[in-house]
């Protein structure tokens, strides 16, 4: 009993470190510009194809971690560029839909470049590794996965606390114009929160690639549904609401896998979106109200 | 309907200019008989048909909707079970029902009742999303087309679960297809112009204002979605019938973006976008579409292209976003536009005249 309850913390735990970085990743762009990147998936799909491409070079593979970290980054900045920055004072269905278009095309070009089959990404020996714990047997990347979660959230908020950056990036998430009036350069700001979600896309991508071993075109979606549905439950301009939306995910998600008899667990997707929906329906704000405004001017 | 307006000449201009030449398309795709003109011009039409139904959603209320392409899964699913004859159900459709096993229509009350059942489906599932806007309304919608599409794939006694689903009969044809476009073009002018429509726009151009004036938001919403849901099953199950067998992923992602891109691109205000659009992609698709298969065969390229039309659809989309934001056809339907204004001013202007002078000429 005490041992089921230790592996279903422990891949509770594992799942939601990873779901809560796909969160806040979305929305830290959300946060700041009140819209949705749709490409978000692709910058995860990006940092995997970059893994695979460099998979047969002799580096060793912290470097490729961080090049594919590196590709995320770049991309990120590139979906604003070219995806939110044209369109960005005009509707809010207009930019949806740049991104949306944006995403269908990194997928495509992949197809077309690459491959419509699966790539097998190259990992490091520790992730194949397992240890016990008491009488249960855990893999070594969840461990390594709960820990870098800590660490990054660790330092994300150090950063948006006592950074210059920091401030103005939270500056620009409560009031906009008002932080451009006291000197914030607007597109810089907004720059760096699509950097910021592309190194979080990229840390995912390496943990998310470290579970499934392998990248396709369309694996951008999973992560996107997940970090959309976190960001729901937890609110939709929230910071910590995206973290800990992403933790409740993942309870609901594995608490789900433990109960739901096997024929209904086909259907688990329905059940968690069916959720979201009526989260919304009960606060469309989320769980936490995040700052009341948001413009983009 | 006593809240009817009436209809300002200008709307059945709109309708006629817009039906004449599809009509005329068909015809002339009858008369040249090339089976692959004929088979693109159909899908041309079905495809038509969802744009419209997106149209009337999308482009009145000003709110993005991804839910839309489930619901014309939702219409080929029903009309499917509803079609594929008796003795093909226990091979197509092991596990179905008895109730609908044992039963048969035929496909033209099929695809009515598939259209139904789509928006029967939107009736109830869709009035909570209606209180919903911006970025909460579109991550609602996309979830709802996750869960109809999750639906599809794992209720296999309905829909095979994800293996293809065959046995339906080829009941769609060109003419069919062109009159329930024609139809629907009808349909998405009449409500742009209703009461319920006017509102609607009214709502979309300021929420808090219309509101304010009494309109009920969610209400108007919810109408438009059910229309619209309607019109996707209607696309659906033409679509089952023309293309007789299919699997829950083509009701997903692409074929929502290549929808939504002949929305956008056409002009999501107007019924003329919706038109000008369907029929710009088809044929951009169609060239493309030659190109990369006469590449692949003639081998010029080392690698085999794929996904190229939704590359150029992609670029074209995000371009026409930035350069011409509301689509190429901007604000004004066909019949507004002042060379047809001027005509029907001109017109009235003569038919006044002469009942003027009727009237003088009694006294």
């Amino acid at each position: 009993m005490l041992s089921d309850l230790l592996q279903f913390s422990i891949d509770a735990l594992t799942l939601g470190s990873l779901y809560a970085l796909m969160a806040l990743g979305l929305v830290i762009v959300y946060g700041i510009l009140r819209l949705v990147n749709f490409a978000y998936g692709e910058l995860i799909m990006v940092a995997g194809y970059t893994l695979y491409l460099l998979g047969g070079s002799p580096l060793p593979w912290l470097v490729m971690a961080v090049m594919a970290i590196v590709m995320a980054i770049f991309t990120g900045i590139a979906t604003e560029l070219v995806a939110f920055r044209p369109v960005r004072e005009r509707s809010v269905t207009a930019v949806l839909i740049t991104s949306f278009a944006f995403s269908t095309l990194l997928q495509n070009a992949a197809l077309l470049f690459i491959s419509p089959r699966s790539r097998q990404v190259p990992l490091p020996d520790l992730f194949s590794e397992v240890v016990q714990i008491g009488e249960i047997i855990v893999p070594v990347r969840n461990l390594v996965t709960i820990a870098s979660t800590i660490l990054l959230l660790a330092l994300f908020a150090l950063i948006l606390r006592r950074t210059v950056l920091g401030m103005a990036l939270r500056a620009a998430a409560s009031q906009f114009r008002m932080a451009r009036m006291v000197g914030v350069p607007a597109n810089l700001i907004i720059s760096t929160a699509f950097a910021i979600s592309g190194l979080l896309a990229g840390v995912v991508s390496l943990l998310w690639f470290g579970r499934i071993g392998s990248v396709v075109p369309g694996i951008g979606l999973e992560p996107l549904l997940v970090a959309f549905i976190a960001t729901v439950i937890g609110g939709m301009r929230s910071l910590p609401g995206a973290v800990i939306g992403g933790y409740v995910l993942a309870m609901i998600d594995t608490g789900f896998n433990y109960l739901l008899p096997q024929d209904l667990l086909a259907f688990r997707d329905a059940f968690t979106f069916s959720i979201v929906i009526f989260i919304l329906l009960w606060r469309p704000q989320g769980l936490m109200a995040g700052p009341a405004t948001g413009q983009r001017t | 309907m006593s809240n009817t307006r009436n209809i300002r000449p200008q709307v059945l201009l709109t309708v006629l200019l817009l039906i004449l030449p599809l009509l005329g398309l068909a015809l002339v795709i009858d008369i040249i008989e090339v089976n692959l003109a004929e088979r693109i011009t159909t899908l041309l039409y079905i495809n038509l048909i969802l744009v419209l139904g997106l149209q009337v959603y999308m482009g009145n209320s000003g709110i993005l909707s991804f839910a839309h392409i489930g619901f014309m899964g939702v219409g080929a699913y029903a009309s499917a079970v509803l079609t594929i004859p008796v003795q093909m159900k226990g091979l197509a459709l092991p596990d179905l029902y008895p109730v609908l096993a044992s039963a048969q229509f035929s496909p033209y009350v099929a695809m009515i009742a598939g259209a139904l059942v789509a928006a029967t489906v939107a009736t109830v599932l869709s009035y909570p999303l209606m209180r919903l806007s911006d970025a909460a309304a579109v991550i609602t919608s996309f979830a709802l087309l996750v869960v109809l599409h999750t639906i599809m794939v794992h209720w296999s006694a309905i829909t095979n679960g994800p293996r293809t689903l065959f046995g339906l009969p080829k009941a769609t044809g060109l003419y069919l297809a062109a009159f329930s476009a024609c139809t629907m073009v009808g349909v998405a002018v009449m409500f742009k112009e209703s009461r319920t429509g006017l509102l609607l726009r009214a709502v979309r151009d300021d929420e808090t204002a219309a509101a304010a004036m009494g309109a009920h938001v969610s209400v108007l919403r919810w109408r438009g979605f059910i229309l619209s849901a309607f019109m996707a099953g209607l696309g659906g199950s033409l679509w089952g019938h023309f293309i007789t067998s299919f699997s829950p992923s083509a009701f997903y992602l692409k074929e929502t973006f290549v929808i939504l891109g002949m929305l956008v691109i056409g002009g999501s205000l107007t019924v003329t976008g919706a038109v000008v659009g369907t029929v710009t992609i088809t044929v951009a698709f169609e060239t493309l579409r030659i190109t990369e298969n006469a590449v692949n065969i003639a081998q010029i390229l080392p690698m085999r292209l794929v996904g190229l039309t939704e590359i150029v659809l992609a670029i074209a989309m995000i371009a026409i976003l930035i350069l011409r934001p509301s689509g190429i056809v901007r604000g004004a339907e066909l019949g507004e536009l002042a060379v047809f204004q001027r005509f029907f001013t001109r017109a009235m202007h003569a038919k006044s005249t002469i009942e003027k002078q009727q009237e003088e000429s009694k006294l």
